[in-house]
């Protein structure tokens, strides 16, 4: 629990440091910075109030420390006359828009959430069934048919599986004639269906890669000692399988269902863009075109929380699952 | 009773280790693809076993297990034939790739892969298992025969308690419920000797000592009262202290039980502890078998000789070094013509080269004691008598 923190941490020191120090070091002046937010009606006076403002003329430490106290208490910007208060937790206003970065995040979280759960639920129920599958009938047709589908598509990029999947079904059929993100809560119908396509594309590539890890998992427990003492127990053998082999197969899937599930979460960048999807992966991608500092450290920052929440997650199941792990 | 039947496939027979990992790897298929073999091959076989063998608990008929690989056909078992009465122990020892462990799991119909081939019978309690239908045999398998493992740290499920394996093993078998089940297992718990049973119940496997856990798989194969027990190597992985212990468990509760038990083992200092009958392995056959007290004080082949000369004692003058049996076993994609051990054999020379050629019967040098050698009665006992015996 400590470590995760520690963890957030450290993410926010690098990312402020890369993106605040680089562009320093690059040869890029705090005036400017300030100059890319006040626009283009800049003069010397808006310049140097909105350098006060933002802080961009304390030292880097001091800058640092407002940047953490702003996420976990909000902070106070004062922009002559027109106060204003940002909530916690604070991630500054765009350079470009001047809009504040955590709600429009916010906003987008349901969004990028959708795409990866309802991704991660079709991938793993078909990765681990075809893997598993594959493992039994080992050498079979079903075997090999699923292994060279498998290897296509950890292949295929999503972008390409994306594209081909909109084309066919959204241009050619025109089966869905117009994908675009419905929330749940206003129309769950509509939410589902639009979703299928994105949920499609993404899940092929995770799908396909859980498969040939869940055979190879599989195969590698069918052999173990465990099961041959199962067998000779005269269990029946969907319980050899079923009981004994898949829930030692399975553990090390766990594992990497959370860190996969976390990163999906910090954006589905891809497929966002492919779909046009407003999540959080698009918006990292504006942010960085626009070169939005305050953007790029918010989604950055949001991201890794997803990602360290999640692997903390995977530590406690992991400790549910292995009781080897809960005891030593 | 003849062990090898056709000698002109004799000189085929190959190692258990990799034959092992086949099946294994393989874990595939239904259970109708495991046993069976070919029947039908079995029929064919002129061994002098129509009758079913008598009234022996476990008879054992000409069993053959062969393996396809890429390399061959691996004969890890070649004609194997043995009987077994209730209360009575079986010591097979063998080196490495003799067939030991093969023919164990053979019997338990454990080898599950359609690359296995395995013809000739074994007659359980009146009941023929290789031609068996799988699930039939699947039904005995933990309740009339079960298994002890060398190594209980890996046969033992990590992530289930111990208690709950032993209640799963007798669950299959009987229809009680849960409680009754854990009662039963605490029970047993308790028999091989488990302090605080109740406890340890709700243990997984990795908190458990070596000899705690092969206690309590011990515990596990005999929840179910089996008639036959095959003990494949269960001290190996064992410091010798907590070794005396195991072996005096199962001989107490073989006599308790009255089962037959299977001793696997290459030690003979196991062997001699707790087996009334010898069988001599190599290369897949049988070279020698008979009463244990007779093996070990008249043994009749130069194989077991040499295991005899191997062996550490205590009891005698230190020497400089062990003798081992030279040379090493067989590469059984080459297994030697003739006598498969004739490579090795120090009097290989003595047989005017029909050990080269011809494959050895077993043949009866005294009453129930059988070896498979080459050697002229007058020579092995001179030589016995003159070289072997006085160095032992």
């Amino acid at each position: 629990m400590i470590a995760a923190i520690v963890l957030v941490l450290v993410v926010s020191a690098v990312t402020f440091a890369i993106f605040f120090l680089v562009p320093k070091l690059g040869g890029q002046t705090t005036t400017q910075l300030a100059t890319q937010y006040v626009g283009k009606d800049a003069n010397p006076e808006s310049i140097a109030a909105v350098k006060k403002n933002l802080g961009l003329d304390l030292p880097i430490y001091q800058q640092y420390w407002h940047f953490i106290k702003a996420i976990v208490m909000g902070a106070h910007y004062k922009f002559g006359p027109d106060a204003a208060y940002c909530h916690r937790p604070c991630f500054g206003y765009s350079f470009k828009s001047h809009v504040e970065v955590w709600p429009e995040i916010k906003d987008r979280i349901p969004v990028t959430f959708s795409l990866a759960i309802g991704a991660a639920v079709i991938w793993v129920v078909s990765g681990v069934a075809i893997g598993v599958v594959s493992a039994l009938k080992r050498g079979t047709l079903f075997d090999r048919f699923s292994m060279g589908v498998a290897l296509a598509g950890v292949s295929l990029p999503i972008f390409f599986t994306g594209m081909l999947l909109l084309g066919l079904f959204s241009y050619k059929w025109v089966i869905w004639d117009n994908v675009q993100y419905h929330s749940f809560t206003s129309n769950p119908g509509e939410w589902a269906w639009n979703l299928i396509l994105p949920w499609i594309s993404l899940a092929f590539l995770y799908s396909a890669l859980y498969a040939r890890l869940t055979r190879a998992g599989m195969l590698e427990t069918m052999g173990e000692d465990y099961i041959r003492t199962a067998r000779a127990k005269g269990l029946p053998e969907r319980t050899v399988v079923g009981k004994h082999g898949l829930r030692a197969a399975l553990t090390p899937i766990v594992t990497i269902f959370g860190m996969d599930f976390g990163l999906l979460i910090g954006g589905a960048i891809i497929t966002e863009q492919v779909f046009s999807f407003q999540g959080i992966g698009a918006y990292a991608v504006q942010a960085v075109t626009d070169n939005d500092l305050p953007k790029v450290l918010g989604v950055t920052m949001v991201a890794a929380a997803f990602i360290v929440i999640c692997n903390l997650l995977v530590d406690l199941l992991y400790a549910a699952i292995d009781p080897r792990v809960r005891y030593s | 009773m003849s062990t090898d039947n056709s000698s002109s496939d004799a000189l085929k027979k190959d190692a258990d280790e990799p034959a092992a990992q086949v099946p294994a790897q393989k874990a595939t298929d239904e259970p109708a693809a495991a046993a069976t073999g070919e029947p039908a091959g079995a029929i064919g076989e002129p061994v002098a076993a129509a009758a079913p063998a008598g009234d022996a608990y476990l008879s054992v008929r000409d069993l053959r297990i062969h393996f396809q690989t890429d390399d061959g056909l691996v004969k890890s078992v070649d004609g194997l034939s043995f009987d077994l009465e209730r209360g009575r122990t079986l010591g097979i020892v063998g080196e490495s790739g003799s067939g030991k462990s093969v023919t164990s799991l053979g019997i338990m119909g454990l080898h599950r892969t359609s690359r296995a081939r395995i013809s000739g019978e074994v007659w359980l309690d009146g009941e023929e298992l290789v031609a068996a239908d799988p699930d039939r045999v699947r039904r005995l398998r933990g309740r009339k025969m079960a298994m002890i493992f060398q190594d209980p740290l890996s046969a033992m499920h990590p992530y289930y308690k111990v208690g709950a394996q032993i209640v799963e093993a007798y669950r299959v078998h009987h229809k009680v419920s849960r409680k009754v089940a854990a009662e039963r297992a605490v029970e047993m718990l308790d028999r091989v000797g488990i302090p605080e049973p109740r406890k340890r119940f709700h243990d997984y496997p990795h908190q458990f000592s070596g000899g705690m856990r092969q206690r309590a798989m011990i515990a596990m194969s005999l929840v179910n009262n089996p008639e036959l027990l095959i003990a494949d190597e269960p001290t190996t992985a064992l410091d010798v202290t907590v070794q005396a212990q195991i072996l005096d468990l199962i001989r107490d509760l073989q006599k308790e039980f009255g089962s037959a038990v299977i001793m696997i083992t290459h030690d003979l200092g196991v062997v001699a502890e707790v087996a009334d009958d010898l069988l001599v392995m190599y290369a897949g056959r049988v070279i020698e078998r008979g009463s244990a007290e007779r093996v070990f004080t008249n043994p009749q082949h130069p194989y077991t000789w040499g295991l005899l000369g191997s062996m550490p004692r205590l009891d005698r003058e230190r020497t400089d070094r062990l003798n081992p049996v030279k040379g090493s076993p067989p590469s059984l994609i080459n297994v030697p013509d003739g006598c498969a051990f004739h490579p090795r054999c120090p009097y290989a020379s003595l047989t005017g080269g029909s050990s080269e050629t011809l494959v050895p019967e077993l043949r009866e040098m005294a009453p129930g004691h059988f070896a498979a050698c080459h050697l002229a009665d007058d020579e092995r006992s001179r030589i016995w008598t003159e070289e072997i015996e006085p160095k032992l």
